[in-house]
């Protein structure tokens, strides 16, 4: 040792060194136990798949079921409802569903690969309530001009028949659409696309 | 006994501690109502921890299990109802309290020169504190713990690029489920009362080493007799400690009256959906948070555009960090401020009252645009604050406290 208090520039240098390499280390440590919070591969693998049998859906009504743990709508439409689908106009801000919600085989006006029936993710795209079906026009809640669709209670977003959004409303897009094809005339599968595509 | 002390003394300064932060520190003599709810708060906190323990011991984090277990602590455990009432009013109390305490440095400049950093420890405070009850209130796994869980991760999500990841680590699941509420039930019974309990530490260690501030904002310290005491202090110890328990008393005939009579509070403090168990299916027809979060709640509803609410939402809370920064009048107290501080801090509250009002509300067009109108009054408080603060014609602030003598 020499008499001086200062260290030297060796001892400096090493020290500095230990520091960078133990900081780098402890950032290191911090990697497990972050991880453990994201999702485990049994989440991963709950998402198979699921049948929906269609053959008791009265037309106007629908059916909620779940998947992937979240409410999935499957609508059959009145000849009323498919005309009450909003135009393009003003109203709406993705009519033509540019964006990438859906599959491909259902980016149309319908929404859907048989207009009759709508398949729908019934998770609003703002902050993830489950929007209510309120497909009669003219309510006193909604307005006159309201012509059915969907309702969200939680900050008041508003999505046409078709699942598309208005604009002027929190939600940023349209409803999401699952992939799903029909198994057969009764029975639809959600979760896969259909072969044809 | 005291050769027992002073045997103590020499091992750990115990007598030292007791004199330099209760018998021999000295708390300006000018305290009114305003200064009860720091230790109002504290005495919450403790409440609070010691409740917790207690419902833990038959609670179980378990999405198939949660609310039954629940209702199991208010049906069949004995006196099972009283400890889980006195938690949730608990939570609420906490809140009337913060907000009080947070209020009344707003009055008196508490949070100026020199004591920026015991507001700074107290904002953290109030951050955790939120999270904490958010966390807590996933718990009883009702429709509303759930669906107010689900918008409030959510928000996490109009982060750009990596909001959605973000969302989903914090929910550990695609969706809220048995992994999301027992990670809240760790966050809410270890990690945050453990910061809590360091944040409080630091808070208090910051205000004994300023000293309090008081309703006419005059430094005591600046003013001391031969013996360096302040001339307008008196010991906390008795002086204070009675005054804190007789405030303590009335504030505990009103908690208990609304333990024992209305803990619901008309679904203020307890909500009716959250009644019913959760169900990842349906939302319910009005969601609305605890009225402790209304206010911000209505600010994230009056912006039309996801990103932008969480924004303006953030920013309602970040923006109050700065107080001390964007105050840039150097008298304290309201008694000897401009009219226009005045002004401004009455539109101030009435805006937040207005806030809360419209965030537990039904969204509306109308309230939806007073929601606007409100929540631009919130922000123009900080605006007005930092143009007419510099340059504000207060009165003069006597050398002491006016009630000396």
């Amino acid at each position: 040792m020499s008499d001086s208090n200062k260290p030297s520039n060796r001892r400096k240098f090493l020290t500095n060194l230990t520091q960078v390499m133990g900081g780098v280390g402890g950032i290191f440590a911090v990697i497990p136990f972050l991880s453990t919070m994201s999702p485990s591969e049994k989440a991963k693998s709950a998402g198979a798949p699921i049948e929906i049998d269609i053959s008791s859906l009265r037309p106007g009504s629908y059916k909620v079921v779940e998947w992937r743990g979240k409410p999935v709508w499957v609508v059959r439409r009145t000849p009323e409802m498919i005309e009450n689908t909003l135009e393009e106009n003003d109203i709406l801000s993705d009519p033509k569903s540019l964006e990438d919600h859906q599959p491909s085989y259902t980016k149309n006006k319908y929404r859907s690969i048989n207009p009759e029936y709508l398949v729908l993710l019934g998770v609003c795209t703002h902050l993830g309530c489950s929007p209510l079906y309120k497909p009669n026009s003219k309510s006193a809640e909604l307005g006159l001009d309201w012509k059915g669709g969907f309702f969200c209670p939680c900050h008041g977003s508003k999505f046409d028949l078709s699942g598309r959004v208005h604009s002027g409303v929190p939600a940023p897009y349209n409803l999401e659409v699952p992939p799903y094809y029909f198994a057969s005339k009764d029975k639809i599968i959600i979760g896969e696309d259909g072969e044809s595509v | 006994m005291n050769k027992f002390m002073a045997w103590i003394d020499e091992r750990l300064p115990v007598s030292n501690f007791v004199r330099n932060h209760l018998s021999q520190y000295y708390a300006p003599k000018n305290f009114n109502f305003f200064y009860y709810f720091g230790a109002l708060a504290i005495f919450i906190f403790i409440l609070q921890i010691v409740t917790g323990i207690f419902l833990t011991i038959n609670y179980k984090p378990d999405a198939a299990q949660a609310f039954a277990s629940v209702e199991y602590i208010m049906r069949d455990v004995e006196w099972g109802w009283l400890i889980r009432y006195m938690h949730s009013t608990g939570a609420s109390f906490f809140f009337v309290v913060i907000y009080l305490h947070m209020f009344r440095a707003m009055l008196y400049g508490s949070y100026k020169n020199p004591r920026e950093l015991l507001w700074l420890f107290g904002m953290v405070i109030f951050v955790l504190l939120m999270a904490e009850a958010f966390m807590g209130y996933l718990l009883p796994w009702g429709q509303m713990s759930y669906w107010g869980a689900q918008v409030i991760i959510s928000l996490f999500s109009a982060i750009p690029y990596v909001g959605e990841s973000l969302a989903l680590w914090i929910r550990g699941d695609y969706v809220i489920s048995d992994a999301t509420l027992n990670r809240f039930f760790a966050f809410h019974v270890i990690a945050l009362p453990l910061l809590l309990f360091a944040l409080i530490y630091l808070h208090l260690a910051a205000l004994h080493t300023t000293g309090s501030n008081n309703p006419d904002g005059v430094e005591i310290k600046k003013n001391k007799d031969e013996n360096g005491i302040p001339r307008d202090g008196i010991p906390f110890h008795p002086y204070y400690t009675v005054k804190d328990i007789f405030g303590l008393s009335v504030f505990l005939i009103i908690f208990t009256f609304v333990v024992f009579f209305m803990p619901e509070l008309g679904g203020f403090f307890l909500e009716k959906d959250n009644f019913v168990p959760a169900d990842p299916l349906k939302t319910p027809e009005h969601i609305m948070p605890v009225w402790y979060f209304t206010p911000f709640y209505a600010i994230l509803r009056a912006i039309p555009d996801k990103l932008g609410g969480v924004l303006a939402m953030g920013l309602a809370i970040f923006v109050l960090f700065f107080l001390p920064w964007i105050d840039r009048c150097s008298t304290k107290s309201i008694r000897y401020r401009s009219s226009t501080y005045k002004t401004l801090l009455t539109l101030f509250v009435i805006s937040f009252f207005a806030l809360g009002y419209i965030g537990m509300s039904a969204a509306t067009p109308l309230l939806t645009w007073a929601g606007r109108l409100f929540t631009l009054i919130y922000f123009g408080f900080f605006v007005a604050l930092y143009f007419t603060s510099a340059n504000e014609k207060t009165k003069d602030v006597p050398d002491r406290v006016t009630m000396h003598d």
